[in-house]
């Protein structure tokens, strides 16, 4: 939000905690959002013991979050150009 | 007898000082950024909180739990370990960068230019491995345009020869190869879908370099309306080389980090990194003091992120090869909480 919306911290956090329907202080706990990044597809850390492999992850994650988050992901809109005929 | 904290230098080197000592230097950094900028000084509610980190004896602090910023890790990787995609696995991974950022060893426009497509390949191969926003960085560099490793007329040489008109010329010369650099780097980034570029250490040569990456970023945000651009600074004060540049009705030489900031925004910049040097013959605590002084006129009118440069030798972060944990956490936790930044 910051980098192509140009949006300071605290209204990205409200506008980000909002999209996900967690509190702004949600976004700083790693077990609250590790649930909701996987219940929206968003993509966790690809750790060793607890990979997810058929879990939405980078590429897949980044539809997902550009679908959530109402925000345009230039690398998913090239990859949707490039990959479907 | 007042106990000797440990602390450290600017240089890194770690010394003692009393509580009292390290209140005095504070004091001595806000006045001395507040006389030579013309901005206010820090007020005794902000001396008193940078007192209390930098007389902790911690090995390492941190912000309050929800107080966290975005790292925008410009340079992101440490080149030693794998692939260049593997570092910026690890930096998102391992180390939980927000913006990660795909660079060159030759970190200059100019340079990259030579090798773009190889560099396009990389950034797209790393798109589709990295979760986190990715940018390209490098430096706009403006005195790689001259002689001998460039084509025009080398106008740090031509000064002392009096030729003032001619240097500035030259100067000018080099601005209009430069932005056609940078625009067309950004170009190739756009088209693999990189989310950003970064125009890295901006007025590093002067007040000509800024006014390159000033055009450039105008040109960057209206054939790229969604392209982040992050514009990091190469220090607080634009040094006239020119003397003579104009960019929106203002002079940029003798620019302060608040109307460097108002130019970037003007511009188009989404980010903005304002940067203060270290002065390694003073400690941490004056160094992080000065540095919070010069910014702080930013902070309540800026309408773009704000993501400080903190990193060796800038944002009172020691000038050392191996940057010590206990000053980098400690410049960190003080910028972002007096000063309410962004981002690091």
């Amino acid at each position: 939000m910051q980098m192509t919306r140009g949006m300071r911290l605290q209204p990205a956090k409200e506008y980000v905690a909002a999209k996900l329907g967690v509190s702004v202080e949600d976004l700083v706990d790693p077990l609250a959002m590790s649930e909701v990044r996987r219940e929206k597809g968003l993509g966790t850390l690809i750790y060793g013991e607890c990979a997810e492999p058929t879990e939405p992850q980078v590429m897949e994650a980044k539809f997902h979050i550009a679908e959530v988050l109402d925000v345009p992901i230039a690398c998913v809109d090239g990859f949707k150009k490039r990959a479907i005929a | 007898m007042e106990e000797g904290i440990p602390t450290r230098m600017g240089d890194g080197s770690l010394t003692r000082m009393t509580r009292s000592e390290i209140k005095a230097d504070i004091e001595a950094g806000t006045q001395a950024a507040a006389a030579k900028a013309k901005v206010p000084p820090l007020s005794d509610v902000e001396q008193e909180h940078l007192l209390d980190i930098y007389a902790s004896k911690a090995r390492f602090t941190a912000v309050d739990m929800g107080e966290g910023v975005i790292i925008s890790a410009d340079g992101s990787g440490t080149r030693h370990i794998g692939t260049r995609q593997n570092d910026m696995q690890c930096f998102e991974q391992l180390l939980g960068a927000d913006i990660i950022e795909l660079w060159h060893i030759d970190y200059s426009f100019k340079a990259v230019k030579t090798v773009l497509p190889f560099e396009q390949q990389e950034m797209k191969d790393c798109l589709n491995v990295i979760t986190s926003p990715m940018q390209y960085g490098a430096m706009p560099d403006l005195g790689r345009y001259t002689q001998p490793d460039g084509p025009i007329a080398n106008w740090s040489e031509l000064m002392p020869l009096g030729k003032i008109d001619e240097a500035r010329d030259a100067q000018l010369e080099a601005v209009e190869q430069a932005v056609d650099d940078m625009v067309f780097v950004a170009d190739g980034m756009a088209a693999v879908g990189a989310d950003g570029i970064d125009l890295d250490t901006t007025g590093a040569a002067g007040d000509a370099d800024f006014l390159a990456a000033l055009r450039a970023t105008e040109i960057i945000r209206k054939k790229h309306p969604d392209m982040g651009i992050e514009m990091g600074m190469a220090g607080e004060f634009v040094l006239g080389m020119h003397g003579q540049i104009e960019y929106d009705g203002r002079r940029l030489a003798g620019m302060w980090p608040l109307a460097q900031l108002k130019a970037a925004e003007k511009a188009g910049a989404t980010i903005f990194g304002p940067c203060v040097n270290v002065n390694t013959g003073k400690s941490g605590a004056w160094n992080v003091a000065r540095a919070i002084t010069l910014v702080k006129p930013c902070m309540a009118e800026a309408k773009i992120p704000i993501h400080m440069n903190a990193g060796m030798g800038v944002g009172a972060v020691p000038m050392c090869r191996y940057l010590p944990l206990d000053a980098v956490s400690r410049a960190s936790k003080a910028m972002v909480e007096i000063l309410r930044l962004d981002g690091l």
